[in-house]
């Protein structure tokens, strides 16, 4: 039940623990870790810079978990995205989704991973090995992705 | 707020947009006429050859209204910041 934009890393299984300590009805959870690419497109990818747009972020992703919450039944749930500059292998994002059974957890999960990508206010800058640097281009799939859940 | 105030908006630019824009945010007073997120971009675009290029591609800039989505069509009302950036890709 809640969301945090931060620099550090995070800690899976401390994150979880947390989540569900006082709920022993939980019977299901899932996490998901997404992690820097070493290599994207056949480039190889040094490290990554994580923009993000203070106050709207936030807003955003409480609305997306807000939606995940009024439509599958969660014990808890947990969105943590970090921003700054980051390296290959790197953690940037982690979900966490509870619910008494299988079903609600892997749903909500997707659901929230799909709705982060196409609409919390996150920019990636990736620079290559050889010290190119650009901008991440949205892609069709993660729009496609997100479709399927309306 | 009267028909005739002079309404000052922040602009807050972010991503590729910024670096071209060169500049993460700015205070405008919203001359008349500029009624839509679309009319801005269009007044912006008039402002010099790198709000031209900033905005040189319409259908990748999106756009935010007191930090809320909005479409190109949306008025700007009483909204007191209004962000340009590029679809996000985040995750």
């Amino acid at each position: 039940m809640s969301v945090r934009v931060q620099r550090e890393d995070f800690d899976v299984s401390a994150e979880t623990a947390k989540l569900i300590a006082d709920d022993a009805d939980i019977g299901a959870i899932v996490t998901f870790t997404g992690r820097v690419r070493g290599k994207d497109d056949g480039r190889q990818i040094a490290a990554l810079t994580l923009e993000h747009y203070p106050g709207m972020t936030e807003v955003e992703m409480a609305a997306i978990e807000a939606e995940a919450r009024s439509r599958w039944p969660l014990q808890a749930s947990l969105v943590v995205h970090r921003v700054g500059e980051l390296k290959a292998g790197d953690n940037i994002v982690l979900v966490i989704a509870a619910s008494v059974h299988r079903q609600a957890a892997f749903e909500a999960a997707g659901f929230l991973m799909d709705y982060l990508k196409t609409r919390a206010p996150f920019w990636k800058k990736e620079t290559t090995a050889s010290g190119d640097s650009a901008w991440v281009e949205s892609r069709d799939a993660d729009e496609d992705a997100a479709k399927r859940w309306r | 707020m009267g028909e005739n105030a002079a309404h000052t908006v922040q602009i807050r630019y972010f991503a590729w947009l910024r670096e071209k824009v060169g500049r993460e945010s700015e205070d405008v007073e919203l001359p008349a006429g500029v009624e839509t997120v679309a009319d801005l971009v269009g007044w912006l675009q008039q402002r010099g050859p790198q709000y031209v290029e900033a905005f040189a591609r319409p259908q990748v800039v999106r756009a935010a209204l007191d930090k809320v989505h909005v479409k190109p069509t949306a008025a700007l009302g009483a909204a007191r910041e209004i962000a340009f950036f590029p679809p996000v890709t985040g995750g």
